[in-house]
């Protein structure tokens, strides 16, 4: 049995920076467990401070090694650090395989350092509103960077990334067309494009694509113009890594460039409304499922919808004024 | 209105034996059983499965032994889990062992033994059935 | 599942048994129910097959194969210590055995000397001995005729380390080094595919195989310096078509580089020899063998243009399959391992080591050791299986799988050529995605019940096996450190300190490494010493796939 501690002494055991609190509280907010919402009203106040960091791009691309680098670079700043990385569920079985510790191992014995992997199995609440709570969680911790890691394939971990404050889009030459093919989605989120495994053939040739690309996109006057960064971030000696360090002060670049402008203050308005925005949409689809619940309405619903007799948006519509309007 | 917890489960090798077959392939049956499999792969040391294990929350750690090496490092990491406070993880182990060291591996702190050549069926069940929700 | 379900399985499998998907080998090759003419009449293939002793050697090597002379049976000879591996290999040399396979311990594998901290409680493990300098070949080697038996060293990416004391050792004993005859197993693309006991990267690592390869190659003709090696990918769940596929293609590589190191195809492809698995499927594997040696002999001739016959001749050296042993009814073992090992003669391998039944369990004990060396020489001298070469020719079904073998290994060949070649193939992950996948194939089919494991999946009983186990000897680590702590201190550390400093530097540029070594190991510099100075100059390798 798991041992029961209240939630209040879990979160101060957590704001004095133990990480088996911050994990079992984790856990807690991954599996929605009852005393969730209490527990994310006790963390809020501690939170917002952390620069959250978010590194996205294919498999392959050596997303995990250069983020075991930025957490050396974070920890010779003297900055704990908090990680999480997602990695997909199976959508047969519902099981993951979360192997990306193996290539954080440069910190297995820093207490500074507190990693997690996260299944992005089906939450309740989406992905996002799950990954959202974790960080916050790292972020009461004590963790003055957070690090989310995600595979960017699907808008749910599109979405997650818009959470960071400074995004990292992890690209390797070779992968030329398919850079044309993300070109739109890449000037959308990335503040850096890191050109990872610089040392292979076709990299200039990556570079000049990538430079053309965002030279061409417009950018307000003043606005932050996404920088490309070459790096190498596996090497068998740590002297042939490259490019780690002109990395991390590009990152700390994009942090001066967001207080400096106040650019933050927008950054953060828009993670806000759009966390805000999430757990509406969540919170109120449980309510209203809730109130159809044993009624046998909801079934009465989907099958005339089936049945061609009505559509989906008169039925929101009808439900919305029978179950919300009245507390107004 | 809580979604079904999902069972974590950690697997990894202890020492310097390179052999990673097993684990790799009970690693990919358990995820198949629909279970998180936290892989930290070969040459880990004590320290860092414990840590590791703490950080993940998990509800079982999984050794996977080959080389004769069990007895050696089963204390050290029964060791770190007690003096971490992590009791409440199940410790399971599979491997190459002879008959007659099962007794003195559970003596030591592992919960339950399974031999080369068992059926992973098996280790899920054993799993479901002790792990508390 | 208990004996009852069993039962149903078999009957449902005879009820079934015109349903064509449950007949497969373990490569997933289809069989069919009947084999006839029609299944190897290729047209202008009948050269393919031709005679023992020719090409494209289909049929084996020699003329007379065992007829003349049977199979080198080689069983292992490792224990813990160097003086208990010595009396061991003494032991197996009076019993009959003509050749010895030596395992090293874990750290020796490693790198690592016996008294490196990451080594505690490892010293002596897995069957092997732990050798850490001079002193411990001189131990080893004491009063065996390293000029009569061979001895095959299951060495790998610390090969040019151990050759280099075995050297020493012979020089010390005034043993010419011509006549010295044996293997350095010293295959480190596999390590990196499969076994993972490797230091370095990649191409560093060649550099030292193929340094080995040259020494040897001026120093000691008689001595094959790879054996490039299948067993270990099949361990780690290779089917027995990739690993036939993979070890050829690896065997490729090695020539190409030591022609690039200057050497001729025939002054060195002869000395070059394998190292298979034999897999539970009883024909499948012998068409492995036949097809290995066709491919070897036509792409070494052809590709390579070697002119010497005997660089086309693929000699090969075979272990019965420790993964398929169970630790359930351990006994069954016995059976297994007869049948593996009669595969492996009527597929005409040049030597045998047979598995010890209780190997599931534990290291074998002398008692189970012996068992499996009489296996052996039961085969060699009761069944009448070696009177006549290559019994199995001309059979539809061996030889449509020899040919299907072939086929389907030049697929391979083809997907690794397209990732630029095999250390390239390595560096993007292939293999460990290909062998892992097939790891899981297996165990799915095992855990499915559409793959039988007698005893196991089938047959099960609960039991509590009662089989005599051979003692740890903890004291055994301690000594060893000690005994190391003191040759430490007990030396010319100024010469030390120059040995490794001179290796350092040849390191870094590109001679021949192998005679700086004979000189460290003679100043008793150890075996983690010296890769601790490599390490500093190649850097260390970390996989970076997962899968």
């Amino acid at each position: 049995m798991k041992k029961k501690l209240s939630t209040g002494e879990m979160v101060s055991r957590l704001l004095a920076g133990d990480r088996r609190a911050a994990a079992r509280l984790i856990t807690l907010v991954e599996n929605e467990m009852d005393d969730h919402h209490e527990v994310m009203s006790l963390v809020y106040p501690y939170t917002g401070k952390a620069m959250i960091l978010g590194i996205t791009g294919a498999g392959g691309a050596g997303k995990s090694t250069l983020t075991d680098h930025l957490i050396g670079k974070f920890r010779e700043q003297g900055k704990k650090v908090g990680v999480v990385v997602v990695d997909p569920s199976s959508p047969f079985s519902g099981g993951a395989f979360l192997g990306d510790r193996i290539r954080l191992q440069s910190h297995s014995q820093d207490d500074g350092v507190y990693i997690r992997s996260m299944a992005s199995r089906g939450y309740l609440g989406g992905l996002s509103r799950a990954t959202y709570d974790v960080i916050r969680i790292m972020e009461a911790m004590g963790n003055e960077v957070v690090i989310v890691e995600t595979l960017g394939a699907g808008q749910d971990e599109v979405d997650v990334i818009h959470i960071a404050h400074t995004c990292l889009v992890v690209v390797t030459p070779g992968m030329g067309d398919d850079i044309q093919a993300m070109k739109a989605g890449i000037m959308e989120i990335a503040d850096i494009i890191v050109l990872n495994k610089a040392d292979l053939d076709g990299t200039d040739r990556s570079l000049r694509h990538l430079q053309g690309a965002l030279t061409a996109g417009s950018f307000e006057e003043g606005a932050w113009m996404p920088r490309v960064v070459p790096t190498v971030s596996t090497a068998n000696k740590p002297e042939d890594l490259q490019g780690i360090d002109e990395l991390a002060a590009t990152i700390a670049e994009h942090q001066t460039y967001l207080r400096k402008t106040r650019a933050i203050d927008r950054v953060r308005y828009d993670r806000v409304e759009q966390e805000l925005g999430l757990i509406f949409k969540d919170e109120l689809q449980k309510i209203i499922f809730k109130g159809l619940k044993g009624t046998g309405k909801k079934r009465e619903y989907i099958n005339s919808i089936i049945e061609q007799k009505n559509d989906p948006y008169s039925v929101v519509e009808e439900v919305l004024n029978t179950y919300l309007l009245p507390w107004e | 209105m809580a979604t079904i917890k999902k069972i974590k489960v950690l697997v990894t090798k202890v020492g310097l034996d390179g052999h990673d077959r097993g684990a790799k392939v009970v690693s990919s049956l358990l995820k198949e059983a629909g279970m998180e499999v936290i892989y930290l792969g070969m040459f880990q040391r004590p320290e860092s499965i414990v840590k590791a294990a703490i950080d993940e929350d998990v509800d079982v750690i999984g050794l996977s032994y080959l080389s004769g090496e069990h007895l050696i490092f089963t204390p050290k990491v029964v060791e770190e889990m007690r003096k971490n406070n992590v009791d409440d993880v199940l410790l399971i182990a599979g491997g190459t062992f002879p008959a007659e060291d099962i007794p003195a591996m559970e003596e030591m702190g592992i919960d339950k033994v399974f031999r080369a050549g068992s059926l992973t069926e098996s280790i899920v069940d054993y799993i479901n059935d002790h792990v508390e929700e | 599942m208990n004996n009852q379900k069993g039962t149903e399985t078999i009957e449902n499998r005879e009820k079934g048994s015109t349903n064509d998907d449950s007949f497969k080998n373990l490569s997933g090759f289809k069989i069919k129910a009947l084999y006839g003419p029609e299944d190897i009449s290729q047209p202008g293939r009948e050269a393919d097959l031709g005679l023992p002793g020719e090409y494209p050697f289909t049929r084996g090597i020699h003329k007379t194969m065992y007829r003349q002379r049977p199979w080198t049976i080689r069983q292992l000879g490792s224990l813990d210590s160097p003086s208990k591996a010595n009396e061991r290999i003494r032991q197996l040399l009076q019993m009959g055995a003509n050749g010895i396979s030596l395992c090293l311990d874990m750290p020796t594998i490693m790198g690592r000397d016996s008294d490196d901290p990451l080594a505690e409680g490892e010293v002596g493990s897995c069957g092997g001995v732990a050798i850490d300098s001079i002193e411990d070949m001189r131990n080893l080697l004491e009063g065996i005729p390293i000029d009569e038996i061979s001895i095959n060293f299951v060495s790998n990416s610390q090969s040019s380390v151990i050759l280099s004391m075995f050297v020493a050792v012979a020089e010390e004993r005034g043993v010419p080094l011509e006549k010295l005859t044996g293997t350095m197993q010293n295959d480190i693309l596999k390590e990196y595919q499969a076994q993972k006991s490797y230091y370095f990267p990649p191409r560093p690592s060649m550099r030292l195989t193929i340094d080995t390869l040259s020494f040897c190659n001026k120093h000691l003709p008689r001595f094959n310096p790879i054996s490039i090696s299948g067993y270990h990918l099949a361990s780690a769940g290779a089917t027995p078509v990739q690993e036939l596929a993979f070890t050829l293609a690896n065997g490729f590589t090695y020539v190409e580089e030591g022609i690039k190191a200057g050497l001729s195809v025939d002054s060195f492809a002869p000395r070059l020899s394998f190292f298979f698995k034999v897999h539970n499927d009883f024909f499948e594997n012998i068409a492995k063998y036949r097809a290995a040696r066709r491919i070897w002999a036509k792409t070494i001739r052809e590709r390579f243009e070697a002119k010497d016959r005997r660089s086309c001749l693929f000699r090969v050296h075979t272990q019965t399959s420790g993964s398929s042993l169970t630790a359930h009814q351990a006994e069954n073992n016995i059976i297994r391992v007869t049948i593996q090992a009669l595969s492996a003669v009527l597929g005409g391998t040049q030597s045998l080591h047979t598995n010890a039944f209780d190997e599931a369990l534990s290291i074998p004990t002398p008692r189970s050791e012996k068992l499996a060396l009489r296996t052996q020489q039961i085969i060699a001298r009761e069944s009448g299986v070696i009177n006549t070469i290559d019994p199995l020719a001309g059979s539809y079904y061996v030889e449509a799988l020899t040919n299907q073998m072939e086929a389907e290994c030049y697929k391979y060949f083809k997907e690794i050529e397209d990732l630029g070649g095999v250390i390239s193939a390595i560096e993007k992950g292939y293999y460990a995605k290909i062998i892992a996948d097939s790891a899981f194939s297996y165990q799915r089919e095992i855990e499915k019940g559409e793959r039988i494991v007698v005893g196991l999946n089938e047959f099960f009983e609960e039991e509590e096996t009662d089989i005599e186990l051979r003692e740890a000897d903890p004291e055994f680590e301690r000594e060893k450190v000690s005994d190391l702590v003191a040759l430490k201190e007990n030396r010319d550390q100024a010469l030390v300190k120059a040995c490794l400093n001179e290796i350092g530097e040849v390191c870094q540029g590109s001679d021949n490494i192998i005679p700086y070594l004979i000189k460290a190991v003679k100043s008793y510099v150890t075996l983690g010493e010296i890769i601790g100075v490599m390490k500093e100059i190649f850097g260390e390798y970390r996989e970076d796939s997962i899968y």
